[in-house]
């Protein structure tokens, strides 16, 4: 297909590199340089798309990240993705894209039926009608607009890119690679200054690849092109192009997109497809231009009508004609700047200028060339449905009230031009407090916060000259005062046509008779009626404005709409716009896909996994794993055709019966030393531990201040002022943090230090009856005997020879020991473990079996204490000392934690003694009780029993210690179940604890 | 995300840290008798400080130290940091 829009000789693209894309399924041909706007326009194509709420036609309204219209669903290598401006979309080889928001296609559109209706759907339209009846909402009206709504479809298959993170750091962040963007970095760079240098377009130089200036000798895009290879060259300096710089955070942390591969058809192999930048900048300078403003008519939707400036970008860098019969409409000069390109390519465009007489260069150049110019006239509505045809156009009167009689002109494009907003997110979203200019008719930074300035068009200078001289200036300011160095560079003449003021006029008032929809916010169809009816209806604050009528809500982000939001609700208010202010700048300035936020930290790695040394061996043996936080944990190893339940219980009851080993490497273990290491643990745990001699051990449970159970675990006297602290797996982390919190803020006169060991010990629970005759095989040369290492005992050993740890301690209430041994020892004491201990009929056992042996004891473990409960609650509160004070002991003597019928831990067997009991199910009293039937209590955890052979569970209930032999219901509605239960003894198996003692 | 400057390790990034409450707040002394007034503001009451004050944050992924920290709760201006010995001003 021919591209009839294409110029010869015009443009950026490369001519040589044609390339070949579908749009909507039909093949089209464009070049290496394009972007998929550039290339269906060159085709002839301005329909791709509906809007949001009315399914209007939607065509190309700017030419970059302003764009409302534009917005597809685009294909690449096998991946799909929504919300891609077109704008935007670099175009490659093989591109597919579809428009979205049409069913079921862009030329027949069901949706536009809405556009028909006698009455639009009118602000708030969504909130008043389909609330009632409420029944609708889900069945009939939620579906409805879900289909009917959106911008494109997710892709719900796993993406296959790779994101990244990088973190970089910088004298100088500068946003934007226009005039002052280029001349800062420039002035920066070779003062010695670290500078990054960020330009969200493929192409750097901003403006200057469009505007007829010349700089030293040299147009703008040949300035700017020297300018930036010499800093690629520059160590000093990093330049990105396709970069955008999204959010500007606390403490100068600025985030940046990096599309690297988003132009290309597959991303290279070792390359991610985009990558995420958090910079710290010393100082940041925002660069990053201004955006032309559009002005306000009827049908001003229509597809054809478009900013001026985006029809000089397409021309001059793409070489593609938005029209070959342009009117161009214009309340100021850059309209002009616009016709003479086109009349220098040979169209012939036709100027409406709502000013009467302007006086400036560039109107005498378009005058010189001849173009049709008609003073103080506007167009009062765009002709033609899915794409401009004609324009209905009258004359003004003065005080632009009163319309002259309609003429109607033939064209196929119409260029708008309501001035310049300049880009204030970045500066906005960093603290600084805007100001209103009225010489531009908008908002400029003002006071900053952080370390930032703004400069060129987005601070409201539009002036070359003067952008490129303070440009200049302050790069060289800021990296002076950064590196200290006086390094100036020479400033370039600069040559610019001078234009004069803008008309202050935005909106064309309605012709008799005619009720056109004007409309402000493009993609969201919100239109002056709209605006009208919100403030009609008592809508004041600008954020309440928005919010009810979608203006500035769109994935554009109001980038075209807000000021002529803020216009129209200043002037019905008859206040001026700075009274009425903004809203809020957030980020990010552009959308931001997903990935990049989420980088590589997913799957596997969004959290690190640890293992212990002893790992591979349980992945040989057929190990079912578990995540135990951040560990992997055996849950049980597999035999047969086992399941969890056959497989936990056969390893449970041969720790019973045999010898059992677990690993325990992933509990906590604290190293604590120094002539006070008696005292500190004297203070953090609820025990006396000024008396444990050299070479035993002690169970020990930590509080919070607030008196409910932190943690519990063992702790060792390894010598003199030599301890090991055990913890729970779960909260190691926290209880070092803990003991750091109160030796460094609270008792700095301790002398003490505390350091985590878990990682440097490999550990082996060994437990069973057998349990002593295997450890005397390990370690034949050492006296183990119930004498020679008694309950809580410890001793130093070799384990042949390897030198190891020995604990008498016991978690799963049998005889029990736990060795430890340096890491990477680990799977030599494992394997040796399961040599030696063969012929005592071994088993390795997982956490499950594990949970099992230590329920029907009585232990409690994680889900007792569980941040709810107090060591009274645990049955604990043996291990509470009356003599000395210990963190959250004054809370214990609270009236809710000692009163009469307080919560306590019990054991449940179900009557029928068969069906298992849920985790997490209520107590009650009577199942048949209405409802809310009262909660006496909770399971807290639930096995089977080996020992019994019959399910057991743990509960927490009020008053417990007196509920032993009463007979309740436990009740869980999530699993369907009313099970009638006794309450027993937590202790199940073995209560006065004489195994362990064995 | 906030530039914290370590007494010890110098400015780090807010994510090497965590966060660890009112650094005014003062452990009652153990063994003294505290009515129980005192002992739930001391444990619960907390002020929501809009503005300037001091709080405390640990260098978790650093020095491991427990540091003071002046900060502006509305507009994350920090003024000042000490280490744990010092005392706030
Ligand atoms: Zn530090």
């Amino acid at each position: 297909m021919v591209q009839s829009f294409r110029l010869d000789g015009v443009g950026l693209i490369k001519r040589d590199k044609k390339l070949s894309f579908k749009f909507n399924g039909k093949i089209y041909y464009g070049y290496e340089g394009d972007t998929l706007a550039s290339a269906l326009i060159a085709n002839g194509i301005h329909l791709v798309g509906r809007s949001f709420k009315y399914h209007r036609p939607r065509g190309f309204f700017g030419a970059g990240v302003d764009e409302p219209y534009a917005i597809v669903q685009l294909f690449r290598n096998g991946e799909t993705e929504p919300n891609i401006k077109a704008t935007e979309q670099e175009l490659f080889e093989g591109l597919e894209a579809s428009s979205v928001n049409c069913w079921p296609s862009v030329n027949f559109d069901i949706g536009a039926i809405n556009n028909f209706l006698k009455i639009f759907l009118p602000a708030g339209f969504y909130y008043k009608t389909f609330m009632w009846p409420k029944s609708f909402w889900y069945k009939i009206y939620e579906p409805l607009i879900r289909k009917a709504a959106g911008l494109g479809t997710v892709s719900t298959s796993h993406d296959k890119e790779r994101y990244e993170h990088k973190y970089e750091y910088c004298d100088l962040l500068i946003a934007g690679s226009g005039p002052s963007g280029l001349a800062s970095a420039y002035a920066a760079a070779k003062n010695g200054a670290r500078v990054i240098l960020a330009e969200d377009k493929s192409r750097f130089g901003g403006t200057l690849l469009t505007n007829d200036v010349n700089i030293g000798n040299k147009s703008g895009k040949e300035w700017a092109e020297g300018i930036i290879s010499e800093l690629k060259e520059m160590p000093n300096v990093i330049v990105k192009n396709r970069s955008q710089v999204f959010g500007y955070y606390d403490h100068n942390m600025l985030v940046m997109t990096e599309r690297i591969s988003d132009h290309l058809p597959i991303t290279k192999k070792f390359h991610p497809k985009q990558r995420l930048w958090y910079i710290r900048a010393q100082e940041v300078l925002i660069s990053s231009g201004s955006i032309e403003r559009p002005l306000v008519f009827g049908n001003n939707d229509t597809p054809g009508v478009m900013l001026s400036s985006a029809a000089k970008e397409y021309l001059k860098v793409y070489g593609v004609l938005v029209g070959k019969k342009p009117l161009i409409f214009t309340n100021n000069d850059s309209g002009y700047e616009t016709a003479i390109e086109f009349k220098k390519n040979g169209i012939d465009p036709v100027i409406l200028d709502t000013r009467k007489n302007p006086q400036s260069e560039i109107v005498d150049e378009a005058k010189h060339l001849k173009i049709n110019i008609k003073f103080s006239y506007v167009v009062v509505a765009a002709k033609g449905y899915k794409k401009v045809k004609s324009a209905d156009i009258a004359q003004i009167s003065d005080d632009k009230e009163q319309l002259g009689k309609l003429e109607n002109v033939k064209c196929d494009c119409i260029c708008v031009s309501g001035f310049w907003t300049p880009t204030i997110h970045l500066a906005s979203q960093s603290g600084n407090k805007t100001t209103f200019d009225e010489n531009i008719d908008a908002f400029v930074p003002g006071i900053s916060k952080q370390n930032e300035r703004t400069l060129g068009a987005a601070n409201g200078e539009y002036r070359l000259s003067e952008t490129l001289k303070n440009s200049f200036e302050t790069g060289y300011e800021l990296s002076k005062k950064i590196t200290n160095n006086d390094n100036k560079v020479s400033f370039p003449n600069v040559l610019e046509k001078k234009s004069t003021v803008h008309d202050k006029f935005w909106c064309v008032p309605l012709p008799k008779g005619k009720n056109y929809k004007r409309f402000l916010d493009f993609q969201n169809d919100v239109a002056v009626s709209d605006i009208e009816i919100a403030l009609k209806e008592g809508y004041r604050s600008i954020e309440h404005v928005k919010r009810y009528t979608t203006l500035g809500m769109a994935t554009d982000q109001g980038k075209t709409s807000n000021l002529n939001g803020l216009q129209l609700v200043s002037k019905i208010e008859n206040k001026v716009v700075p009274a009425v202010g903004h809203t809020t700048f957030r980020p990010p300035y552009t959308p931001v896909s997903i990935g990049a936020i989420v980088g590589r930290e997913i799957g596997k790695h969004s959290k690190p996994t640890r293992k212990s040394p002893m790992h591979s061996w349980h992945e040989k043996n057929n190990a079912v794993f578990v995540d135990a936080g951040v560990w992997l944990r055996p849950r049980y190893y597999k035999r047969g055709n086992e399941n969890l339940f056959e497989g936990s219980k056969r390893e449970a009851k041969n720790v019973r019966r045999n010898v059992g080993v677990c690993d325990v490497t992933t509990l906590g273990k604290i190293d604590i030393k120094g002539p006070d290491a008696a005292e500190l643990l004297n203070r953090v745990y609820t025990n006396a531990w000024l008396k444990l001699p050299i070479g035993k051990a002690r169970y020990g449970v930590m509080l919070r201040e607030d008196g409910i159970v932190m943690d519990d675990g063992t702790t060792t006297r390894i010598s003199e002022n030599h301890y090991h602290m055990t913890t729970t797996t779960a909260q190691a982390a926290n209880v070092l943090s803990h003991l750091e919190y109160y030796l460094q803020l609270v008792w700095p006169e301790l002398n003490v230090n505390v350091v985590s060991t878990t990682e440097q010990w490999a550990g082996a629970a060994i437990a069973g009856p057998k349990s002593r005759d295997l450890l005397q095989k390990l370690f034949p040369n050492f006296d183990v005997s119930n004498e020679g290492l008694p309950f809580m005992g410890y001793m130093e050993g070799e384990l042949f020879g390897v030198k190891a740890r020995i604990f008498r301690i016991s978690f799963s209430g049998e005889l029990a020991y736990e060795v430890n041994v340096e890491s990477d020892n680990g799977n030599f004491m494992w394997e040796k473990i399961m040599e030696i201990g063969k012929e005592l009929k071994i088993q390795p056992y997982g956490t499950e079996a594990l949970s099992t042996l230590r329920i029907e004891m009585g232990h409690v473990a994680g889900s007792e204490l569980d941040g709810r409960t107090i060591p009274y609650d645990n049955s604990l509160e043996g291990l509470v000392s009356k003599k000395k004070d210990f963190i959250g002991k004054r809370s214990l003597s609270k009236k809710a934690f000692s009163a009469d019928d307080r919560q306590k831990i019990v054991g449940v067997i179900p009557l029928d003694k068969k069906t298992s009991i849920p985790e997490g199910s209520h107590l009650v009293k009577d199942s048949k009780a209405s409802l809310p039937n009262p909660k006496l209590g909770y399971i807290s955890a639930s096995c089977w029993s080996v020992e019994h052979d019959n399910p057991f569970s743990l509960a927490i209930l009020k008053d417990g210690k007196n509920m032993i032999g009463k007979k309740l219901f436990v009740m869980s509605p999530l699993k369907n179940k009313i099970i009638p239960v006794e309450i027993v003894s937590s202790h199940y198996v073995d209560p006065k604890g004489e195994r362990a003692r064995s | 995300m906030l530039y914290i400057n370590c007494p010890h390790c110098g400015l780090r990034s807010q994510n090497e840290f965590s966060y660890g409450g009112d650094a005014t707040v003062k452990r009652p002394d153990l063994n003294k008798e505290i009515s129980d007034q005192d002992w739930d503001n001391f444990v619960y009451n907390r002020k929501s400080l809009r503005g300037k004050h001091w709080e405390l944050w640990q260098h978790i992924s650093g020095c491991r130290q427990w540091i003071k920290v002046e900060r502006d709760t509305s507009t994350h201006e920090i003024f000042n940091t000490l280490k744990a010995n010092e005392e706030t001003i």
